[in-house]
Parts: C-alpha cells; sequence; structure tokens
C-alpha cells in the first residue's frame, strides 16, 4: 500500500501526499572525505521522516545539503517536482523549507518574541522605502504578522518568556523557541535537526508531543534527525538510516528494526 | 552667580556640542561593527569623501578633472552649473550607496569568515584607496561646504542669557551650526533606533549581528544587510561630513577625526548607540572642561590628548566600555 505514487492513509488516519522532496544519488566531500556517498531517498508530503544513525554517519550533512548550507559535488535535489539548481541557503528558506539546528542557532540578544518574528521576514512584502518611513501597509503588516506570531506560542507554550532575552533561557525552551522560529515561517518542509539532544525524559515527551502535533494540526512535513532509537520509531512513519556515509536501510520503521545491516550497524557485528 | 561659574557653564555647554559631532562619528563606527564585527577604519575618510562629494556636486566640479587634463590636454574644471544643496546631498547619499555596494561586492564578500584583524586591515586599504580617490577626484584644496544651514553665534542665546552676570558677562556664546548639529544627531539617532526595532530590515539586521547561520536559515540574505548597513554608514558619514565640513571646511584633516571617534567608542562601548553618544558628550564636556580649569596650571592644549587618556584609563577599569556588553569567558 505505501508504494501507491499519490499517497496513502497512516493508521491514525493522517493523509500523506505524493513525493514532495527527492534526493538524487547524492554524494558529497570535504576534501578527502566522502561525507555522502550516492544516497537517495524520498520525503513524502505530509509526513515524519527520520533519518538516523550512528555518529558521523552523515546525518547533519545530508540536513544541511537539503537546506542549502553544503552543496553536494554529485546528485540532484528535487522539489516538489523540479530539479533544484544549487542556491544560498537564505534562498532555500524563502522556498518554505525552514531548520533547526543542532547547536541551537538563534539570537542570543533578542527577545524570544523578536527571534519567532524573525521567522516571518520572507513572508513581509513591504518594501524598504515604506518599511523606513513606517508607511500606510508597513503597520498594517506588522500587526498581522504579530497575530500569527502569537497563535505559534501559544501552540508551543511559550507565552510566559515572550520578552525574555533568549540568551537567559535553558537549554530546553530554547530548543522549543528555535522550534517556534522555524514554525513561524509556516514551511513546506521543515528540518529538525536533532530536536531532542541533551534533553531529559520528560523535556522529550514534551518535544515529541509538539513535533507530533505541528504535523498534526499544520499538516507540515518534517524531516529529523535523532539518536534516540526509541523516540525516532515511535514519531516517524518512515526512517532513513546512513552509517558511514552509505544508506544502510529506508522503510517503515518496522521494516528497519528488523533490518540486520541496521542491527549490525547499531549493534556491531562479530568479527570472526 | 559669579561670572566664573557662568563660564564654565558656556563651557559644558559648548562641550556638549562638539561631543554631538564626536558622537556622529562614532556612530558610523557602531553600525558597522555591531551587523558585522568589523572596526571600520574608513569611516573618518567616508565622511571626509561624502563632503568632497558634496561640495564637488553643488558647485559643478567636474570629477577626476586633473587626470582628465593631465591625459587629454584639455582645460576642464566646471561644468558651469550649480547644483541645490538638497539636490546635491540626494546625489551624494546615491553615491554612497553605490560606494557600499562596492566595498561589499568587491571586498568584504571574499573576506567572510576571516579575523577580525584582517577585516581591520582591509578597511584601513580602505581608507587610503578613498582618500586617494577623493582626490584624484576633486582636488585636495580645502573647500568652503555652505548648505544653507545657519551660522555664527546666536544672538537671541546671548540677549536673553546676558542678565545672569554682571556687566562683563555677555551672556552665552553658542554656534547656532552646533545646535543645527545637536538637532540633527537627535533627529538621526531616533530614526536608527526606530528602524533597528521595529522595522522588518532592522529586525534582519539585528538577527545578522547576532549570528550569521540562524539568519541564512530565516532567509536573510547576508549580502543585502551588508549593503544596507555600509550604507547607513555611509548616510550617517555624510551627515558627520556635512557638520563638519560646514564648522572648519572640507579638508583632509578631516579623515582624522576618525581618531577622535575612537576614544569615544571606548567609552560607549563598540556596541551600542546610546554609547556612542553619551561616550560622544563625555568627551567633547570633559575635555572642554580639563581645558578651562586644569589647563592653565598645565600650559593648556590638553585638548589634544584628554581623550586618549580617559579612553586609557577606561582600558584598564572598564574595557567593554560604559555600555558594551561585558565579555565574559565561560570555561
Amino acid at each position: 500500500m505505501k508504494d501507491m505514487a499519490d499517497g496513502y492513509i497512516t493508521e491514525d488516519g493522517r493523509k500523506i501526499g505524493g513525493v514532495m522532496m527527492e534526493m538524487k544519488n547524492i554524494t558529497l566531500r570535504f576534501g578527502g572525505v566522502v561525507a555522502i556517498k550516492d544516497i537517495s531517498f524520498d520525503i513524502r508530503e505530509g509526513e515524519i521522516r527520520a533519518i538516523i544513525g550512528p555518529n558521523g554517519a552523515g546525518k547533519s550533512s545530508m540536513l544541511n545539503v537539503i537546506s542549502g548550507f553544503y552543496h553536494p559535488q554529485e546528485g540532484e535535489v528535487w522539489f516538489h517536482g523540479s530539479k533544484r539548481p544549487s542556491m544560498k541557503p537564505y534562498q532555500v528558506a524563502q522556498q518554505g523549507i525552514a531548520r533547526t539546528f543542532q547547536n541551537i542557532a538563534l539570537f542570543e540578544g533578542m527577545t524570544v518574541l523578536d527571534n519567532v518574528m524573525t521567522g516571518r521576514l520572507t513572508h513581509m512584502k513591504t518594501n524598504m522605502l515604506q518599511q523606513a518611513l513606517w508607511w500606510g501597509k508597513a503597520q498594517a503588516e506588522e500587526t498581522a504578522q504579530r497575530e500569527k506570531v502569537e497563535k505559534i506560542i501559544d501552540f508551543l507554550e511559550i507565552q510566559h518568556i515572550r520578552k525574555t532575552p533568549v540568551g537567559r533561557l535553558p537549554y530546553g525552551l530554547k530548543k522549543r523557541v528555535e522550534l517556534a522560529r522555524a514554525l513561524a515561517a509556516e514551511p513546506k518542509l521543515l528540518l529538525l535537526d536533532e530536536p531532542m539532544a541533551g534533553m531529559n525524559v520528560e523535556e522529550k515527551e514534551d518535544m515529541s508531543r509538539f513535533i507530533l502535533d505541528v504535523n498534526d494540526e499544520f499538516g507540515t512535513t518534517i524531516a529529523l534527525i535523532e539518536h534516540d532509537m526509541g523516540v525516532v520509531m515511535d514519531l516517524s512513519d518512515r526512517v532513513v538510516v546512513m552509517d558511514y556515509g552509505k544508506k544502510i536501510g529506508d522503510g517503515t520503521p518496522d521494516e528497519v528494526r528488523n533490518n540486520q545491516d541496521v542491527i549490525d550497524a547499531y549493534l556491531g557485528v562479530a568479527h570472526d | 552667580m559669579t561670572d566664573q561659574f557662568l563660564f564654565g557653564v558656556e563651557v559644558v555647554l559648548n562641550g556638549l556640542m562638539a561631543g554631538v559631532l564626536y558622537a556622529l562619528v562614532a556612530l558610523g563606527f557602531v553600525l558597522i561593527f555591531k551587523a558585522s564585527g568589523i572596526f571600520n577604519y574608513a569611516q573618518g575618510v567616508m565622511a571626509l569623501f561624502a563632503a568632497l562629494t558634496l561640495v564637488g556636486i553643488m558647485e559643478g566640479q567636474v570629477p577626476f578633472a586633473h587626470l582628465i587634463n593631465a591625459i587629454f590636454g584639455t582645460e576642464i574644471h566646471h561644468f558651469g552649473w550649480h547644483v541645490p544643496a538638497l539636490a546635491a546631498i540626494l546625489l551624494t547619499m546615491v553615491l554612497m550607496v553605490f560606494f557600499a555596494w562596492a566595498v561589499n561586492h568587491f571586498v568584504m564578500r571574499h573576506l567572510v569568515n576571516q579575523e577580525p584583524i584582517i577585516l581591520f586591515m582591509a578597511t584601513i586599504g580602505l581608507a587610503y584607496f578613498l582618500e586617494g580617490v577623493g582626490d584624484l577626484m576633486w582636488g585636495s584644496e580645502i573647500k568652503k561646504l555652505d548648505v544653507g544651514l545657519p551660522q555664527g553665534a546666536s544672538f537671541w542665546i546671548e540677549e536673553n542669557t546676558a542678565f545672569l552676570g554682571s556687566e562683563n558677562f555677555f551672556g552665552f556664546f553658542i554656534d547656532q551650526l552646533d545646535i543645527v548639529a545637536t538637532l540633527v544627531a537627535a533627529v538621526l539617532v531616533v530614526a536608527l533606533v526606530a528602524f533597528a526595532q521595529y522595522t522588518k530590515q532592522g529586525r534582519a539586521m539585528r538577527a545578522v549581528a547576532d549570528d550569521h547561520q540562524a539568519a541564512l536559515s530565516v532567509g536573510i540574505s547576508l549580502n543585502f544587510i551588508w549593503v544596507l548597513v555600509w550604507s547607513l554608514a555611509g548616510f550617517v558619514a555624510l551627515v558627520a561630513g556635512i557638520m563638519w565640513g560646514a564648522k572648519s571646511g572640507v579638508q583632509f584633516s578631516l579623515s582624522l577625526i576618525a581618531l577622535k571617534a575612537l576614544p569615544v567608542l571606548m567609552l560607549g562601548g563598540f556596541t551600542s548607540i546610546p554609547g556612542a553618544i553619551v561616550g560622544g558628550l563625555i568627551i567633547g564636556v570633559g575635555e572642554k572642561l580639563f581645558e578651562f580649569t586644569i589647563g592653565p596650571m598645565i600650559g593648556g592644549a590638553t585638548e589634544n590628548w584628554f581623550a586618549y587618556v580617559l579612553a586609557l584609563l577606561f582600558l584598564v577599569f572598564r574595557p567593554q566600555g560604559l555600555f558594551g556588553e561585558k565579555i565574559i569567558e565561560r570555561v
């Protein structure tokens, strides 16, 4: 059933659409080091797609390729049915792909509200002169954007820290603010680089709930990287497994769990 | 009130006015430093270049006249027209925006992620380049800049304050140009702060200043923001150039006021717009007051070094300046 090109309905009743993004034979090298070797996979509309693998497997590199921070030497990136030319990260963001970072990249000196507002920048249409003179539409636009941002702040339950400078927040909340900023862009595709790294069990549960809610309520397609196998298996519809820059598994959590290569990569293999 | 006290007040007032001009130059430094971490040594020369260009356009001077005449053996110097001040200011601003674009396109873009010292050296190069171009383009003689700002003592203030002292006191002597400069600086600062705080580009500018990677991820083009910031610095330089030029003529020593902005920045902190203003005022008042009170005891001419000694004291006891972010190294 999952091979159907136009999508399918999941067990919990969510609609998964056709292919939104397709990575074709991606190879990424840093000098002589091959970070990603000939990997292909796709991301379907509306699904939660996980990329897992041991340390140094090339997961973050793959996310950086998708978001335009790295440019692969070989291979093609297809988005919404057309081949994507080599793009700068800000252009990728303007196409509707938002992301978070493994080592949180927030604007530390700005308040939570201002941070989340930067997520709306790609949606603000008034030109610079209107902005500079605070003319007509500029003000109305700011108000409209502000409303959307407040909704996301409510959704992620960070109202109480709206006016706090981000630099003063604890780690777990920073992660949530970063998610809020990415969500504010109303992305078609949301990339999460280890959204639960360094969190305690309770924070992980919160974050898992938010990720599921985002996918459920906004229908946002999500691709995420995670170390915690348990979390990944619960959250995702399909999983790509990487090891030493190569793809060693791809399928539903159950398929991946029973894949011998994956078991070997995670548990080690006896050399006799 | 004794006359001595009134003279003191006058000294403070004049110090405040002088401080405003220092602050104007310092402001340009802060803008670029905040957004890109570059200490722009060329800020003073940018003010000089803007003032030179403004005079050149207003007087209808032919740019590169000496060069053209030397190559083609012609004798052209003037177009023979005069451009109104406001139009000339707009044209100069257009040129400063082009300069901002060129700086980013040909220099800074290629030095992304380099050490601060390398970026600093690049701006030193830029300063000498721009000084040379300014000389070649408009000539090196001292020029008079008159954009129609009022000048000379304000008699109204003199007449209305004369009653405060004895018959030997003739009222406060305050240059009208200084008053205008103060008003302009106040408007400029309020506008800059509002722009940074409440507009889309301002928010993007603060975002870039904070974290490049994160800024890219929310769709901000770094190149655009850098051109914007250098343009703003160019605008501030133009305003500073007009004020200084109107006060003491457009001459190449104008680029040396950049050095006076250094102590201002050390007092105010390199990353604070209000800091640049307060730092400028403290230096302005401080050096005038010091010259007035201590100066006669030690032979005068203290204005040349007072600011630097004050900056030195700050470097020892409060290196981040009055408003700068405290430098905390986490271990």
